[in-house]
């Protein structure tokens, strides 16, 4: 799952010399780089979308509690691997129109020979939902007690499922939501750890090239070369059990960002390589600036879009590496909820086959990991606006 | 070539050993020694523990001597005599155990890049001089799908979709009736059949790499001059495109064997874990949860060196395949 996407950069779609989304040509001559990038980005309507998802399922991450039916633990013997219920809005079972958000309640018997619980739509047990209801009460991240929903069921002593319950009866769409939190920000935290080793020696190897440079690219090499999986395993099996769930958080994105800073480190490194012939740069140096100065006032502010695309581009290999752990139960462990945390219930044939939405989770990776490929690609192809 | 073949080997022994000081690492990194683990385990059965015999495993791994000294002793006991250590959970030596494991593993991987090549190299031909055709949204999405969906992810709807809708169990590549026989037609040919399962999953990420790959390189070929000059003497259009500007995407597509090979690695150990298939992949899992750590370091470094072997032959075809690549190379000896 380390990869490194190859693909040569193309222009947003091979038409040169057209005026970014037909404003006139005097004001894009003056507008600045950041807006010219955010004109050409605006185009790309895939990537747009996508960057409206991905902004939804951070608002979730962020409050999730709140968006969360019920809390990620509350569990109910009474309702094992329960099924999705589905949605009603029309009842007319009392005679006349009634409108509402309902479902149904579930009738359930036990196999007596695999005491498996069967479950049974109920269509006299109506359950009520509604919007900003109170229920299981929580602390909202950790600290302010609250008990209000953005959705639920109006009685709190009421359970909903809309995406089924795992084998202890607990909702797994709440256990999602609270899943994008954990495994977004273990993205967005290692991506920030790579960024500063990527930054840093990929900015170090372009800017002395000679011998630390080539030092640095046999390092990245190195890297590239070894297959991620099997090493993160090795090291991830090495974290402590009795660690706390913050440390282990942490253990495990310092081991993914470990491996993930060469795609950026390389990035940089090219950026430098061609930067650093550029006349304005030699007129920079020429002007009497000092090394840094050069690089930040200079050099920096004209790959900064390069990078924030790489960046993009990584968050989604970390998740996909973080599932990937979690699922095998080297990562972390539970009570933290994240999404390959959650897979772990989907780890045999029993459970896949009696309760499918334990593959859930698995789908919400996929729609994280394509929204965010689909805006690094947005975002690397309009890069660089002077092309 | 002779050059470039003993350049490139040379380059390989650095690395090699930074490979060799990871495996190490990992051994190292749980807390105790494999010799209180043994012991733990030892106590744990009941059994009583013989203090010669552990006299005798001390020496071998001087374990009382500084790390680098037992660093030296564990690389050479690889090296001379291919001893890889003990596994305390089965009690034998590791050598003995993951040499058949590695064997299947390599055919897998080996399975899923002739695949996987199979299956891109059509498909990004036909996306690339079929741009923008349905035929070339269907297999971008696709490969956009299997780029973010998690081989693990895969292996489970496949387990899942084989159980519910054929009524299948999914699982093993030698079925049960040839498990203790030896390898013969019949053998070779269940392998064979159980294997597609596996290697298609395995390949899904990487075959939409190189789909995107061969179709960015050949979109780029199709623009240049040769290619309007080769149509205006009239070949026929397939020979237009599969003689000139298809050899010239090829050679990107060679190097890429050094990138995907790492993937299918990974995939091949998260896959084989899903489908319990009889590779390297559930065996280092259940090493490294029982901190069986020589047979788990054996693995890390028989699967890292196979990974770079893997690179150092795909170097070497790209050098046979493009000329220029060759010269260029061969230069700079």
């Amino acid at each position: 799952m380390g990869f490194n996407l190859p693909l040569k950069r193309r222009g947003t779609s091979g038409e040169p010399g057209e005026t970014a989304d037909g404003a006139p040509a005097e004001s894009l001559g003056a507008a600045s780089q950041w807006r010219l990038i955010w004109l050409r980005l605006r185009r790309h309507r895939l990537a747009m979308a996508s960057a409206a998802v991905v902004c939804m399922l951070a608002l979730i991450g962020v409050f999730c509690e709140f968006v969360a039916p019920t809390t990620p633990g509350d569990y109910s013997a009474a309702h094992t691997h329960a099924p999705p219920q589905r949605l009603h809005f029309v009842d007319t079972s009392g005679g006349d129109l009634d409108l509402g958000l309902h479902v149904y309640g579930y009738d359930s018997v036990r196999d007596e020979e695999t005491l498996a619980r069967e479950y049974t739509v109920d269509t006299s047990d109506k359950v009520e939902l509604g919007f900003f209801v109170e229920g299981t009460p929580y602390r909202m991240w950790g600290v302010i007690p609250a008990d209000t929903h953005l959705f639920g069921t109006q009685d709190p002593e009421e359970r909903v499922y809309l995406l089924g319950a795992d084998r202890n009866g607990r909702d797994m769409l709440s256990r999602i939501v609270y899943g994008t939190r954990v495994s977004l920000s273990i993205g967005l935290v290692g991506v920030a750890l790579s960024f500063v080793l990527g930054v840093v020696l990929g900015g170090v190897s372009g800017y002395f090239g000679g011998r630390t440079d080539n030092f640095i690219q046999r390092l990245i090499e190195f890297t590239m070369s070894i297959p991620t999986i099997p090493l993160w395993m090795g090291l991830s099996a090495a974290v402590p059990r009795e660690w706390g769930p913050l440390t282990t958080y942490f253990a495990i994105t310092v081991i993914l960002s470990l491996i993930g800073w060469t795609d950026l480190a390389r990035v940089v490194r090219g950026r430098f390589l061609s930067l650093r012939e550029e006349d304005f740069v030699l007129a920079a140096r020429l002007d009497g600036c000092g090394r840094s100065r050069v690089i930040r006032r200079h050099m920096l502010p004209s790959f900064t879009s390069h990078i924030v695309a790489s960046l993009t581009l990584s968050i989604p290999l970390m998740i996909l590496a973080e599932s990937a752990l979690s699922f095998l139960g080297l990562g972390l462990q539970p009570p933290v909820v994240s999404w390959g945390v959650l897979m772990q219930e989907a780890q045999n044939i029993h459970s896949i086959a009696g309760a499918p939405w334990t593959l859930l989770p698995g789908v919400a990776v996929t729609v994280a990991v394509l929204a965010l490929n689909f805006v690094g690609d947005g975002i690397r192809d309009s890069a660089d606006p002077y092309q | 070539m002779r050059a470039l073949v003993i350049r490139r080997l040379f380059y390989m022994v650095p690395t090699m050993f930074a490979i060799s000081l990871v495996a190490f690492l990992v051994i190292q990194l749980p807390p105790g020694n494999y010799l209180t683990t043994y012991i733990a385990e030892l106590s744990a059965r009941g059994q009583s523990v013989d203090q010669t015999q552990i006299r005798a495993l001390e020496e071998r791994y001087g374990l009382d001597e500084p790390i680098f000294v037992q660093y030296l002793r564990w690389i050479g006991g690889i090296v001379l005599h291919g001893d890889f250590g003990q596994s305390f959970q089965y009690q034998r030596d590791v050598s003995d155990l993951i040499w058949d494991r590695v064997g299947i593993s390599v055919a897998l991987a080996l399975a899923t890049i002739v695949v996987s090549w199979g299956l891109a190299i059509p498909i990004g031909i036909y996306s690339a001089v079929r741009q923008h055709s349905v035929g070339d949204y269907v297999f971008t999405f696709i490969g956009f799908i299997g780029l973010a969906t998690p081989n693990f992810m895969l292996a489970l709807l496949f387990v899942w979709i084989a159980f519910a809708y054929f009524g299948e169990s999914v699982g093993g590549i030698v079925s049960p009736e040839f498990a203790d026989s030896a390898w013969n037609l019949g053998k070779i040919l269940d392998v064979v059949s159980n294997l597609w399962a596996p290697v298609l999953i395995i390949g899904t990420a990487g075959t939409a790499v190189l789909i995107r790959v061969l179709r960015a390189n050949l979109l780029d070929e199709l623009r240049k001059p040769y290619v309007v000059t080769a149509r205006a003497k009239g070949l026929p259009e397939w020979r237009v495109i599969v003689k000139y500007p298809v050899r010239m995407a090829m050679s990107p597509f060679i190097s890429t064997i050094g990138w995907v090979l790492p993937t299918i690695v990974g995939g091949e150990v998260m896959v084989s874990i899903v489908l319990s298939l009889e590779t390297t992949g559930p065996l280092l899992l259940q090493a490294l949860r029982n901190q069986d750590m020589y047979l788990a370091g054996a693995f890390i470094l028989v699967l890292g060196v196979l990974t770079l072997v893997g690179t150092l032959i795909s170097d070497l075809l790209l050098a046979w395949w493009d000329p220029r690549i060759r010269h260029a190379q061969a230069e700079e000896v």
